[in-house]
C-alpha cells in the first residue's frame, strides 16, 4: 500500500561517507542522556525475544522453576525442548514445518509470476480499457481480506458450474490449493501496483529500440524486463514470503488441520498448552527461524521492499 | 499425506502454473496483426484479472450484501445487525478496545520510532541498533504474541517469578500482577505487544527520509544558532512530515486488521476481542453470518478512509 520512492532503499544501507554537515546537528542532540535513551530502547526491545530465546535451552525443571535470567548464575542447557516439539507425537512440528514450506513456495512464486506479465501489459501494451483496469485494481488494495473470507470459503466448498470442490475432505492436492489460490489472490493488488511503478521507470527507448529491432513482447518481457526488474521482484517477493509464512488468518480459515502451517499449529498449542513454556519457547523458534534467516541474510532487499509497500489485504 | 506427497503436490502446483503460462505466452508471441496484439494482452492481464475478480470484488460484494441477512443468511434484517454492532454490550465493548488500539498503536509506535531513528542516526552502531529493533518485523505476530505471554506470566508474589514483567515488579517490592486478565489494562498490555512489531517499521522509513534531509537546510539553521532541540522541531518533523502521516495511517491500516495477538494471548477473553477478532468468533465460533460480514463490512468502511488519505500522501511524497 505505502509507496515511497524506492531509492530511499539505497540510503537505508549507505556506510557513513565523508563527514557529512549534519553530523554537527546530530552532534547537538546527541548529550550523554540521549545515548542512554537509544540504548533503554535497544535493550527493551531485545529482552523479550532473548528471555524466550534462552528459555527454550533450558531444563523443563528449571523453566518452571526460576526465571531465565538465572541462567547466568546457573547455567544449565539441552536440546531436549527442541527435539520433543518437533518429533514428540503430541506436537509434531516438523509436520507443520513441511506445511508451512509447501505452502508458502507456490503462494510467493506464482502471485509473482502472474503480476510482473500484468504489470508488464499494464505499462508497455495498448488495449482498451487500460487505464480504467489499472486504476481498478488499485482500488481494490482497500479490500481488507475479512471482507472476502466468507464468500470465498463457500466458493472453494460449493463451486459453481459444477468445478471441482478445492476444500473438503476430497480436496485435490492434500487442500492446499485452496491456500495457494488465496494467497495469490490477496497479493495481487498490491504487487501489481509496486511492480508497475517499478517498472514505468525503466526507460521506454529501451523497449521502443527492441520493439524496432523486431523483438515481440515475450523476448521483451523475459529477456529485458525480468533482469532489469530482478531486485523489486526479489523485495516484493521477500515481503510475501513473510506475509504468508507469519500468516495465521488465510491458514485457519481456508486450510484444515492437515495442512496448517505452523503458525496455526503454535496458536493452538498456546490454547492447549499455555503454560508449557518448554514446548512454546522451542516452537515459537522453530517458526522463527527461517524468516530470521530470510530478513538477516536479505535485510536490504526486505528494507527496499518495505520502503515500496509494507501493507496489504 | 505424506511429506513426500506434499512436496511432490507443491512442484506439480508449481510446474503446472508455469506450464500454462509458457503456452499462452508461446500461443501470443508470433501474433503481430492488431487481433494478435489484443491476444497478447489478454494473455498478460486476463490471468491476474480473472483471479481479482473471482477472489477479491465479487466476495466483497457479497459480503456487503450478506450483511444485510440473518444469522443462516434466509431472512433480510436491513440494517439490524449493523444496529447490533453499536448497541450490544459485548460490541460496544469491542468498539471501545478497537479504538483504544487503533489510537495508541500507530501514535505510539511512530513517536518511538521517530525518536530512535534520530538517536541512532549516522552513529558508529546505527546499522545494529537498527537491527535490534527491527528484527521483531519478520516475527509472525502468533510468534510475537507468544513471546510476550512469557513476558507476562503470573505467579502468586510467594513463588519466584518467571515472566519478566513481573520479576521486576517483585524486584521492587511490588504484589505482582495479572497482566492479561485484569481489564481493562489487560487490551493495554496487548497493544503493546503490536507497537513492540511496529516501531521497527516506523524507525525504518522515517530513518530514510530523515537521512534525505538537505544538508545546507540543517547547516543554515546551526548557523543560525538553532540547539539540537529547536532543529528536531523547526527542520527534521516538518521535513518528513509526509513520511510521518504515511507511517501513522500504514500502522493504523495494518493495526485495524490484525487479530492474530488477541486470539493468541487471551483468546478474545477477558474483555479484550477487537473487531478483527470479533468477525472471526461470530462467524466461526457463533456461526452468526450476518453480524460477522457486517463487522468485516465495518472494518472496510474504517480502513476505507485512511487508505485514500495515506495514498494520498503517498503521492505527494512521490512527487517531491
Amino acid at each position: 500500500m505505502t509507496t515511497t520512492n524506492p531509492d530511499l532503499g539505497a540510503l537505508e544501507t549507505d556506510a557513513p561517507g565523508p563527514e557529512p554537515v549534519s553530523t554537527s546537528a546530530h552532534r547537538a542532540l546527541t548529550s550523554p542522556w540521549a545515548s542512554i535513551a537509544a540504548v533503554v530502547i535497544a535493550v527493551l526491545w531485545t529482552i523479550p525475544t532473548l528471555g524466550l530465546f534462552i528459555t527454550s535451552f533450558r531444563p523443563e525443571s528449571d523453566i518452571t522453576s526460576s526465571g531465565w535470567w538465572k541462567i547466568f548464575t546457573n547455567p544449565s542447557f539441552t536440546m531436549s525442548n527442541y527435539d520433543q516439539v518437533l518429533h514428540g507425537s503430541d506436537t509434531k512440528l516438523t509436520t507443520y514445518f513441511v506445511n508451512s514450506i509447501v505452502i508458502t513456495l507456490p503462494a510467493v512464486i506464482i502471485p509473482i509470476s502472474i503480476a510482473t506479465l500484468a504489470a508488464y501489459a499494464f505499462v508497455w501494451m495498448k488495449f482498451p480499457g487500460r487505464d480504467l483496469l489499472f486504476v481498478a485494481i488499485f482500488a481494490l488494495q482497500i479490500v481488507p481480506i475479512q471482507v472476502t473470507l466468507i464468500p470465498l470459503l463457500k466458493l472453494y466448498v460449493h463451486p459453481p458450474l459444477n468445478l471441482m470442490p478445492l476444500a473438503g475432505p476430497d480436496a485435490p492436492g492434500g487442500g492446499f490449493y485452496t491456500l495457494w489460490l488465496s494467497h495469490t489472490i490477496f497479493a495481487l493488488p498490491l504487487a501489481i501496483y509496486l511492480l508497475h511503478n517499478f517498472m514505468s521507470q525503466i526507460p521506454g527507448e529501451l523497449i521502443e529500440s527492441a520493439r524496432v529491432d523486431g523483438a515481440g513482447h515475450v523476448q521483451i518481457f523475459t529477456r529485458i524486463m525480468l533482469p532489469l526488474m530482478a531486485p523489486a521482484i526479489a523485495a516484493f517477493g521477500i515481503l510475501q514470503f513473510l506475509w504468508v509464512w507469519n500468516d495465521l488468518l488465510v491458514a485457519i480459515t481456508f486450510g484444515s488441520p492437515t495442512t496448517f502451517p505452523l503458525t496455526a499449529r503454535l496458536a493452538e498449542l498456546s490454547g492447549t498448552r499455555g503454560n508449557d513454556w518448554f514446548l512454546l519457547s522451542a516452537g515459537a523458534f522453530v517458526s522463527l527461524v527461517i524468516p530470521l534467516i530470510v530478513f538477516l541474510s536479505l535485510q536490504r532487499y526486505f528494507v527496499r521492499g518495505l520502503l515500496a509497500g509494507s501493507v496489504k489485504g | 499425506m505424506s511429506t513426500g506427497e506434499k512436496f511432490i503436490q507443491m512442484f506439480i502446483a508449481i510446474a503446472v502454473f508455469f506450464a500454462v503460462v509458457a503456452v499462452i505466452l508461446l500461443a501470443t508471441q508470433r501474433m503481430r496483426s492488431r487481433t494478435g496484439e489484443l491476444a497478447q494482452a489478454a494473455a498478460f492481464v486476463l490471468p491476474a484479472v480473472l483471479l481479482i475478480g473471482v477472489g477479491l470484488l465479487y466476495p466483497a460484494a457479497t459480503s456487503i450484501y450478506q450483511s444485510l441477512f440473518d444469522k443462516t443468511g434466509d431472512g433480510f434484517v436491513g440494517l439490524d445487525n449493523y444496529q447490533t454492532i453499536f448497541t450490544d454490550s459485548e460490541q460496544l465493548l469491542v468498539l471501545r478496545n478497537t479504538a483504544a488500539w487503533v489510537i495508541l498503536v500507530p501514535i505510539v509506535s511512530t513517536a518511538i520510532g521517530l525518536i530512535y531513528a534520530v538517536l541512532i542516526d549516522r552513529s558508529r552502531f546505527e546499522k545494529f541498533a537498527k537491527a535490534l529493533i527491527f528484527l521483531p518485523m519478520a516475527i509472525s505476530l502468533v510468534g510475537a504474541s507468544i513471546i510476550w505471554k512469557f513476558v507476562y506470566d503470573y505467579r502468586d508474589p510467594t513463588q519466584d517469578q518467571i515472566g519478566v514483567a513481573n520479576a521486576v515488579l517483585k524486584g521492587l517490592g511490588l504484589d505482582t500482577y495479572k497482566f492479561l486478565l485484569n481489564d481493562p489494562w489487560n487490551t493495554f498490555f496487548l497493544i503493546i505487544i503490536l507497537i513492540w512489531v511496529q516501531v521497527g517499521f516506523a524507525m525504518t522509513i522515517l530513518s530514510a527520509s530523515i537521512k534525505a534531509i538537505p544538508d545546507d537546510m540543517i547547516e543554515a539553521a546551526k548557523l543560525d544558532g538553532a540547539t539540537g532541540m529547536q532543529q528536531f522541531r523547526h527542520i527534521t518533523v516538518p521535513s518528513i512530515r509526509p513520511s510521518l502521516i504515511v507511517v501513522v495511517t500504514t500502522i493504523s491500516i495494518t493495526t485495524l486488521k490484525a487479530f492474530d495477538i488477541v486470539r493468541t494471548t487471551t483468546g478474545g477473553n477477558f474483555d479484550t476481542s477487537v473487531l478483527a477478532y470479533q468477525f472471526y468468533v461470530e462467524y466461526f465460533r457463533s456461526y452468526n453470518q450476518g453480524l460477522a460480514t457486517a463487522i468485516a463490512v465495518l472494518i472496510f468502511l474504517l480502513v476505507m478512509p485512511i487508505v485514500i488519505y495515506n495514498v494520498r500522501q503517498m503521492r505527494k511524497l512521490e512527487a517531491r
